[in-house]
């Protein structure tokens, strides 16, 4: 039984100019997932496997990293690396299944619009961020807020 | 199996014939043999799967993270309804899927890039499945230790 098989890379049409702007996606797709492995297995161990696990996580907890400058970088990181990673393997299943010119369109603008909302509001939330907000019971706050007053 | 190469159209991108073993038996799924089925199919599928499944679960994250800015009292009560049973139930799938993205993404990563990565694309899915496997053993009883209390 013999099957015959198109060579994948032919073109089915001359490749445009200028940035190839899907390569770069594939490439970013690949270098991202690398950092979000060490990334996100690293604040799954902390945040559920250390200490009292999911059980420990409330203001408190959240303010002490986020005051500390290695958890600010880590979570800034995570944030930008995998919303974008997730909202380009989105487009990619958008892609395959949506058939109609617009449903693609509106697809793909809602991911764009939503990708940006969240990482506008992800990131205003690491650094807008009053670990001692004024008024709050103090045992909801951290206890360096104490030492602050 | 044999390949032989023929130009075929482009000059420059010649098609290629392959000779593939029949099918054992005559199947009532359309496709052929090449694609369909077996480990490489299932990977990609888990791996949409799992990939939509944290997508969802990240837009949800980063949302509920960002109560940290409306009060101390909003912020802990929705983490809070991440430490109930069924919540903590949940997690096991939600790390599950993670891990297994986590692992299947490497070793996606493996064979576009390692010389012989395409040829042992099967063995490196059952490595996957063993990493995952040993993973899930250091998560799930810890995880279930801190969610019941035991």
């Amino acid at each position: 039984m013999t099957v015959t098989i198109e060579t994948p890379r032919s073109p089915s049409r001359p490749r445009a100019k200028g940035i190839n702007w899907e390569k770069w996606g594939w490439i970013y797709m690949r270098a991202s997932g690398i950092v979000l492995v060490v990334l996100i297995f690293g604040h799954l161990f902390v945040n559920l496997m250390v200490g009292e696990g999911v059980k420990a996580i409330d203001f408190a907890f959240v303010a002490g990293k986020f005051t500390d400058p290695f958890w600010v970088v880590w979570d800034t990181a995570m944030l930008w690396l995998a919303l974008i990673h997730g909202a380009n393997g989105m487009r990619t299943i958008v892609n395959d299944y949506a058939s109609s010119a617009t449903l693609r369109k509106v697809l793909h603008t809602s991911l764009l619009l939503s990708t940006i909302a969240l990482l506008v509001l992800g990131t205003l939330t690491i650094y807008a961020f009053d670990p001692c907000p004024a008024g709050s019971p103090a045992e909801l706050l951290p206890s360096f807020c104490a030492s602050v007053k | 199996m044999a390949i032989s190469s023929s130009t075929s159209g482009s000059s420059t991108s010649p098609a290629i014939t392959l000779e593939v073993p029949a099918p054992r038996r005559k199947s009532i799924i359309p496709g052929g043999t090449l694609y369909r089925g077996r480990e490489g199919m299932w990977s990609w599928v888990l791996h949409r799967i799992t990939g939509v499944a944290i997508y969802f679960f990240l837009l949800v994250h980063i949302l509920d993270t960002a109560l940290v800015r409306v009060s101390p009292e909003a912020y802990n009560i929705v983490i809070g309804s991440y430490q109930t049973p069924f919540m903590g139930v949940a997690e096991i799938a939600l790390v599950g899927a993670i891990v297994f993205h986590a692992f299947n993404g490497i070793r996606i990563i493996l064979v576009d890039f390692w010389n012989i990565g395409t040829k042992h694309h099967v063995a490196l899915f059952y490595v996957v499945l063993g990493l995952w496997l040993a993973t899930m053993i250091a998560f799930t009883p810890r995880h279930l230790m801190h969610v019941f209390g035991w």
